[in-house]
């Protein structure tokens, strides 16, 4: 018998925003819900609704039972008595989600205290048991440390032991990962499955990430403008989907393990809750629309043999017939190749080039006699370069120093320690005039495309503003031309950029930054922001841009996969090291660092198959501070080939002497900084390979 | 945390001294006590005038810092010298603080509960009528100058003491020296109610605005719903977690209200005639008392200051984030 059942489940906000439009689901005894759905899907507002935690305003109709027992217009006496103990919700901020004023183990203590009848004494123990089984070193100590004295992945840890406290029968993941590094989300959702077995219960995992939906997911529900589209087995869905949107979804996502070439990008924006288009609310964008689309919504029907499966699309069964996938539905952009890259590298110009660059902040204390009292080593020599017409990109978890290089790179300021070379001008040696000069030709695309613009200026101002500050005449007509460059429509430079959609505003910072026809473009996490089905256009964009007008690239991400994509060369980042370099090819498919192997393994891929085989390589606990990294080599302390390969001697080695980067023998372009570099294969990890 | 305290406290005694010094300095030179006695029937002879003011260390003849060094080694013993006809400021003083302490001690207190309590009502129950009542009376009360609205208050008890035929409530003085004992303390009680009403209502408005603020910060945020998904109720959660962290800011507020609470309330005492600090100070600018606006200036300086000590101590206390550094 299922645990929970949602019928026809609606939530409409004041001024009739149908956020939710008819959700039904069941989710049954230790079993796996997986909902995706972009922002504004309704995906949250869906569980919200049925914990009765929805602000008083909203409209909620429909059905949702547990174990039999209506959960809508529940009286909240009643619902105080399910919350937390029959269902329990773990939410994706774990920093603003914990009170910041009490103690890690006083909040667990407390939702163990709500529903079982104990002693203070003996609720603080259970919160130490808890914390133990959530895998968090010294429990007893960490217990009377306050939230924000947790690291990100402890503190979603701490969530979790809260959530199971009171062995709930069903588990509401709200994006339990999102905010949290990959090597640190590997962590999460191990602890997750641990919980699960614990606990027996139930899960419902909301999140957009299809790569964690297939590692954990038994089925799955897509959700679009409100309402579900396709639903079914993760195999099923995963590899034969029936719906254009969950087909488009699929295919346009990068992959860490994917060809590269451009991504199926799907058109268009998701449609706004309280102007929801006549039809099919999918149609706008989909390229197999019909006439008949606009005239009704299709319900979501059974579909095929064994039952198990829903889909809401009038051309399901034609989808079915012709076997057809995103890639053949969607259209492909086609991106002509780059003019330069047919130079060898060797032969091309250097557009930027590190050398050994340090920069180190003090570490200040005392209010009025400030004085230093340690550093932190946040760049600590780097060296790489960029080729013209080349992509570099630098990954690494947050704090491994990527953001501070990029700053660095952009003062144009002499740095504390080694060579920032841009075009050929070492930023030491440069006078005022020719910083400013220089500036023209490095521009930078920023991660929150909301931030990065200011609200109060029309477009067509923010993309001017360069050219004014640079004395170009020729204003009104370049950012016609740029904003058609970036696939925007010059008739919109009035507008404000509030008026524009997530990708768009993306679009409007990648036209400022070409405004002054750089030569290097810097991007910080340029799609990171983005929704999934919006984020291959711009990463498309980006790549075509760099082929047309020639430019290189400086890449900052976390996302491998989006790296793999569009980068050539890749440099990852430990702790203000370079820890592995080399063209994209060899760094993804023979890793050689330790490092690299538990971040490339650590990503989850959206193919279910691969995802249950696949062998991962975990790395304990969380990144250490940067102002007191270990001696000799700093990964070793979460390094698993030191834990578990290396003899004393060995190990000695590399806790004496820092490994510098060094080239790999029988390649041509891949460096690794470590004493025992191996190169193994781990994206489609084979089972004869050391785990752990 | 305690080294970092006492380095606050330090750096508060120089600025203490600071202050008390420049007060001094500023009565000194344009304050003149020797008018009191120039205006005289019969007339003072001069050298008598200034024998008297040289012994109260207020004669305009001798230089300033000359009198500034005087005053200011009396200080340092702990005496603040002479009111200018001769009595001793330390004991008017002594009195006075008291005085305003005990008009001054239960509308502060009051006024903190109450007006926090309003301003987390107002938030929770945001844009109902609830909401919109709190709101508007607030601002009825801040704009009405604390002088009106006590006289106000007197007027009306006035007349319903005169519409009753006996005084139910007092509404001057501080005690009446007649009753004694247990009579005597319900008298002073009496004595204290409209004077704290009046008090106590503007700082209960003045809370409630900055409460309902720092209480809707609080309530968006994901931790009042976690503490919900816990199956806390709701007033569980939004006591225990959403007001016990809003209360933080306004700690700061209620920290300078209480060290200031000493210092007096002008307006207050005066319309009800209690002889307290605030009143004080009126008078002895008026008296042109030097010495007695000094060492009110001097009282004040110390009180903020400690204030100030006194909402670090709190904000410590109550928020854990600040606790580490």
């Amino acid at each position: 018998m299922s645990i929970l059942e949602v019928k026809d489940l609606t939530v409409t906000f004041p001024g009739g925003v149908q956020a939710v439009r008819g959700v039904s689901y069941e989710v049954e005894r230790g079993e796996v819900l997986g909902i995706v759905g972009e922002s504004g899907s309704g995906k949250s507002v869906t569980s919200l609704a049925v914990m009765g935690l929805l602000p008083p305003n909203a409209v909620v109709s429909g059905s949702a039972k547990l174990h039999g027992r209506e959960l809508l217009g529940m009286d909240d006496d009643e619902l105080v008595k399910i919350r937390g103990k029959a269902i329990s919700m773990i939410f994706q901020d774990p920093l603003s989600a914990f009170t910041p004023v009490y103690t890690i183990g006083d909040q667990i203590a407390e939702a163990v205290r709500i529903h079982q009848r104990m002693a203070k004494d003996k609720a603080a123990k259970r919160a130490v048991e808890l914390l133990d089984l959530v895998g968090i070193p010294h429990p007893d100590v960490r217990a009377k440390a306050f939230p924000h004295e947790f690291s990100g992945g402890m503190r979603q840890r701490a969530m979790i032991a809260m959530a199971i406290a009171n062995d709930p029968d069903l588990l509401i993941c709200d994006e339990p990962t999102t905010a949290l590094d990959v090597t640190i989300q590997a962590q999460v959702l191990e602890v997750l499955k641990t919980a699960q077995q614990e606990t027996g219960a139930g899960i419902v995992m909301i999140t957009h990430d299809l790569g964690v939906i297939a590692g954990m997911a038994d089925r799955v529900l897509v959700m679009y403008a409100g309402r579900p589209v396709e639903q079914g087995p993760v195999d099923d869905l995963y590899y034969r989907p029936r719906m254009p949107y969950t087909m488009g979804l699929l295919a346009s996502i990068p992959r860490v393990d994917g060809e590269e070439g451009p991504l199926v990008p799907i058109e268009g924006n998701p449609p706004s809750p309280s102007s929801l288009p006549p039809g099919c609310p999918f149609a706008p964008r989909c390229p197999m629309r019909v006439d008949m689309c606009d005239d009704e919504e299709p319900p979501l029907i059974p579909f095929g043999p064994g039952g198990g499966r829903s889909v809401a699309c009038i051309r399901s069964h034609e989808i079915e017939h012709k076997g057809l996938t995103g890639a053949d539905v969607f259209p492909v952009p086609v991106i002509p190749p780059s003019e330069v890259v047919r130079v060898p590298r060797a032969e091309r110009a250097t557009v930027l080039e590190l050398d050994d660059m340090i920069r180190h902040y003090p570490l200040m204390k005392g209010a009025v006699m400030k004085r230093r009292v340690g550093t932190v080593y946040a760049v600590d020599g780097i060296t790489f370069d960029i080729a013209e017409g080349e992509t570099l990109a630098l990954v690494g978890e947050s704090g491994c120093g990527k953001t501070t290089t990029l700053q660095q790179i952009m003062q144009l300021a002499p740095p504390e320690g080694g060579r920032v070379v841009v075009l050929g001008k070492d930023s030491a040696k440069i006078d005022k005039a020719m910083r400013r000069a220089l500036r023209r030709d490095v521009q930078i695309v920023f991660q929150d495309p909301m931030a990065a613009l200011d609200p109060r200026m029309p477009v067509q101002d923010i993309i001017a503003e360069p050219l004014r500050a640079h004395g170009r005449k020729d204003v009104r007509a370049r950012v016609a031309e740029l904003l058609e460059l970036v696939g925007l429509s010059p008739e919109h430079a009035e507008r404000y950029p509030s008026q524009f959609s997530g990708g768009q505003r993306q679009r409007i910072g990648i036209a400022r930054a070409l405004a002054l026809e750089p030569k290097l473009l810097v991007l910080d996490e340029p799609v990171s922001a983005l929704d999934v089905s919006i984020q291959a256009g711009v990463i498309n964009l980006l790549e075509e841009l760099k082929n047309t007008l020639g430019l290189s690239y400086l890449f900052v991400a976390h996302d491998l996969a989006v790296v793999r994509h569009l980068a050539d060369r890749v440099a990852v980042m430990y702790l203000g090291k370079i820890a592995e370099i080399g063209t994209v090819e060899e760094v993804y498919d023979h890793p050689a660092h330790p490092y690299t192997q538990a971040l490339l393994s650590a990503i989850p891929l959206p193919d279910p198959e691969m995802e249950r085989t696949r062998k991962r390589i975990l790395l304990e606990g969380d990144l250490p501070s940067p102002a007191n990294p270990p001696t000799g080599c700093r990964f070793r302390t979460r390094c698993p080939k030191f834990a578990t390969q290396l003899d004393e001697a060995q190990r000695q080695r590399c806790v004496d002497e820092e490994p510098s980067v060094a080239r790999l023998a029988g390649a041509v372009d891949h460096g690794a900084a470590c004493h025992y570099a191996e190169e193994i294969e781990v994206i489609t990890a084979s089972d004869d390979q050391e785990e752990k | 945390m305690g080294k970092y305290l006492l380095r606050r406290l330090a750096i508060n005694v120089i600025l203490v001294a600071v202050a008390a010094s420049l007060a001094y300095m500023l009565a000194a030179s344009t304050m003149s006590p020797r008018a009191a006695y120039q205006g005289r029937q019969p007339p003072i002879p001069e050298a008598t005038i200034d024998a008297t003011l040289d012994m109260y260390n207020l004669n305009d003849k001798v230089p300033v810092l000359q009198r500034y060094a005087t005053w200011a080694t009396g200080v340092l013993q702990g005496d603040f010298g002479k009111t200018w006809n001769g009595g001793s400021v330390n004991d008017e003083m002594g009195r006075r603080i008291f005085v305003s302490l005990r008009l001054l001690l239960i509308g502060t207190l009051l006024g903190f509960a109450v007006g926090v309590g309003l301003g987390a009502i107002s938030a929770v129950k945001q844009y109902k009528a609830t909401d919109r009542l709190i709101g508007v009376s607030s601002f009825v009360v801040l704009a009405i100058p604390v002088f009106v609205l006590a006289t106000l208050l007197a007027i009306a008890t006035y007349n319903l003491n005169r519409g009753l035929g006996f005084t139910l409530i007092e509404y001057t003085g501080e005690y009446n020296p007649q009753l004694s004992g247990w009579d005597q303390f319900l008298n002073r009680l009496n004595h204290l109610i409209l004077p704290t009403i009046s008090l106590s209502l503007g700082s209960i408005a003045f809370y409630s605005r900055i409460q309902r603020n720092m209480m809707l910060d609080v309530l968006g945020q994901d931790f009042v719903r976690t503490a919900r998904a816990k199956g806390l109720r709701r007033r569980t959660a939004l006591t225990k977690h959403a007001l016990r962290t809003a209360l933080i800011p306004s700690a700061t507020y209620f920290a300078f209200a209480f060290g200031t609470m000493f210092t007096g309330a002008t307006f207050t005492e005066k319309i009800f005639a209690w002889h307290g600090m605030g009143a004080w100070l009126v008078d002895a600018i008026n008296a042109q008392d030097v010495n007695s606006v000094a060492a009110v200036t001097f009282f004040t300086a110390i009180c903020v200051l400690f204030a100030a000590f006194l909402s670090d101590l709190l904000v410590a206390a109550l928020d854990p984030r600040v606790r580490v550094n």
